[in-house]
């Protein structure tokens, strides 16, 4: 057994040698990054965003919220999230239903087979 | 000492009863001691659960006999079958033991400081310490009766911690009544399948019933009873209703160990497929049942997860999905267990996969869990949309969540990419299509902790999380050692999956094995 390398069962994986990539492609990135435009200077016009000229909103403002995450995602599978979310209905009732139904189905599967 | 470790199987369980009854009269006299006697018993305990690993991954199975004349003479003089309670522990049995361990050590740990300013403190290391009890307690025995008793005190213990935490709008108390009735009805169902067994076989230890099975109608009612409920208090889809009412109302690190508990109940069904039934059911049929719950927990888990805006409830639905991995992988292997090529050929890997999922998913889940738990002790709220900026303030926190988040998407070299990997590759062979919804849904759990980064660490400091501080030092503590196991595992997945899981799941596999160790014939 050598260290590291795990039997996947069609091949093998080596999370040391994943490391050691990582690490050299991180310093190859990095050293390009050093390289970037000499003429950048922090805490400029230069580093600000640019908006067509309108003024900058504050920061505080400008943070999107949990709920506005994947808004297109969603929205565009509404029909799948419309009846799954009706489903969870947070009433006891329909959990011990749903076990219920559960166990009628395997019920029948494992009766007829 | 070594005839202490001699009864090192009824010490594990002895130890944090005893603790559970001793808190609230030390609790009486000193407050503050209560949690530290907490974490020193479960410590105690995690080292008693090193050493019978030990002895069971070198050794072989240990069977400890209570009340016996010798700890290991599981049928004295004359009798045919074993009538005392039997603690049964092979590889797979203590495997998950260890799992248990080490979670509630650390959420013992992380308590100190999170429920320090909480009252009735010794109500809630009792309740806690049981819960570990039975957890062992189920995970352990190799009686299905006593799994039974085990199973209702891991129930009522968890009801009353996730009910626990009292507030004005009662939505803790409504969770707690929730998995209560759940709990109930699960508990039922197996009580009425043990008596479907005992009833045919005079039997309650699993080995005996197991030698002789017959595999009648009873048997298959029993059989359907108990995939159900067992499912169920995993937290599979559609009968996961309950798990995110209970793991977000909870306190953080008691909902690491309900986690945990989801995982015994697994577990169970696990044991009950192979050690009991094994290839005297129809394992095709069965083994898609469970791949099927495993495939619908996985993709409408996340699916769900997604859309949430509570981070505790969001991690929640990603628990109910990570099961589905679990099920999913140890379905395969069901699945196949009457084909010896096709499980040699991917079905011990596809079981592999699964059971080491339960190893990671532990660690990872209850770390992420843990993250979630800092962030309500210093923001007060578990509403991702308040939240932002916290990662200026909170870098130990941040650095853990990216590392739990980074886990559970199966990001290498984290520990949850090694499990996947292996379910990925082997699940394709028996299935691609499987496989293809693994991969989806593992994107798709990128997506949701990218969210979660997002909302809760990146962005400016809020004007009201200026003065927020990273949280107290036996909270990082309890984080910093999870993290560590995770990038330990992940750098390292042979160690584990050679030394610990595979063991596991031959000892889930060969029922002769099984039930020889009780009955003889080794």
């Amino acid at each position: 057994m050598r260290i590291g390398l795990l039997e996947t069962g069609s091949g093998h994986w080596n999370a040391i040698i994943w490391v050691i990539i990582a690490v050299i492609i991180g310093i190859g990135v990095l050293w390009l990054r050093n390289k970037g435009q000499e003429n950048y200077k922090k805490n400029t016009d230069q580093t600000k965003p640019f908006l067509s000229g309108n003024p900058e909103g504050s920061k505080e403002d400008s943070h999107v919220g949990a709920s506005h995450i994947y808004w297109g995602f969603t929205e565009a599978l509404k029909k799948y999230y419309e009846p799954l979310v009706k489903l969870h209905t947070g009433n006891v009732n329909d959990y011990s239903g749903w076990i219920v139904l559960m166990m009628a189905i395997i019920f029948i599967i494992v009766g007829v087979s | 000492m070594s005839s202490i470790l001699m009864h090192a199987p009824a010490l594990v369980i002895a130890l944090p009863l005893l603790a559970a009854f001793f808190t609230p009269i030390l609790g009486r006299f000193n407050r503050k001691t209560i949690s530290w006697l907490a974490s020193f018993t479960l410590g105690l305990t995690l080292l008693l659960t090193l050493f019978i690993a030990k002895q069971v991954l070198t050794n072989g199975p240990i069977v400890y006999v209570f009340g016996g004349t010798e700890i290991g003479l599981t049928l004295p003089f004359g009798y045919t079958m074993p009538i005392r309670i039997i603690f049964q522990i092979d590889a797979m049995g203590i495997f998950m033991g260890l799992i248990t361990a080490v979670v509630a050590f650390l959420a013992a740990i992380y308590s100190i400081s999170y429920m320090e300013q909480h009252t009735g403190l010794d109500k809630y290391y009792t309740l806690l310490l049981l819960l570990a009890t039975s957890m062992f307690g189920m995970e352990l025995t190799g009686d299905i009766f006593n799994f039974f008793v085990f199973f209702e005190i891991a129930s009522i213990s968890s009801v009353a911690l996730v009910a626990f935490r009292s507030t004005i709008s009662g939505e803790p108390a409504e969770a707690g009544l929730k998995y209560m009735v759940v709990s109930s009805i699960s508990a039922l169902m197996v009580l009425f399948a043990i008596g479907l067994f005992y009833g045919q076989y005079d039997a309650l230890n699993i080995a005996t019933i197991a030698s002789v099975m017959q595999f009648t109608q009873l048997d298959k009612i029993a059989l359907i009873l108990l995939v159900t409920v067992l499912s169920m208090k995993a937290g599979s889809v559609p009968m996961h209703m309950w798990t995110p009412d209970a793991y977000s109302e909870a306190p953080a690190a008691i909902t690491m160990v309900l986690v945990a508990a989801s995982q015994a109940s697994l577990y169970a069904l696990f044991r009950i497929a192979f050690s009991l039934y094994n290839v005297t059911l129809n394992t095709v049929t069965v083994g898609w049942i469970i791949i099927i719950l495993g495939v619908l927990s996985m993709f409408i888990g996340v699916t769900i997860a997604i859309i949430q805006s509570d981070i505790k409830r969001l991690m929640a639905y990603h628990a109910i999905s990570q099961t589905g991995y679990m099920l999913l992988g140890v379905g395969v292997g069901l699945a196949v267990l009457t084909n010896p090529a096709a499980l040699e050929s991917y079905g011990i890997k596809a079981m592999e996969g699964g059971i080491f999922h339960i190893m990671n998913h532990a660690m990872y889940k209850g770390l992420l869990f843990l993250t979630a738990g800092a962030l309500f002790y210093r923001t007060g709220t578990r509403d991702l949309n308040k939240m932002g900026g916290l990662a200026h303030n909170m870098v130990y926190t941040a650095v853990f969540f990216i590392i739990g988040a980074a886990a559970i998407a199966g990001i290498p070299p984290f520990n949850g990419f090694a499990s996947k990997l292996i379910i990925y590759e082997s699940v394709y062979q028996f299935n691609p299509l499987l496989s293809i919804i693994a991969m989806l849904v593992s994107i798709l759990t990128l997506a949701s902790f990218v969210k979660v980064f997002h909302s809760a660490f990146l962005g400016p400091q809020l004007e009201s999380y200026k003065s927020v501080q990273e949280v107290p030092k036996s909270m990082v503590l309890a984080m910093a050692t999870l993290a560590c196991i995770i990038v330990f595992f992940g750098l390292f997945p042979e160690l584990i999956v050679k030394y610990i899981v595979h063991p596991a799941v031959m000892a889930l596999i060969d029922q002769a094995h099984y039930t020889a160790t009780i009955l003889g014939g080794i």
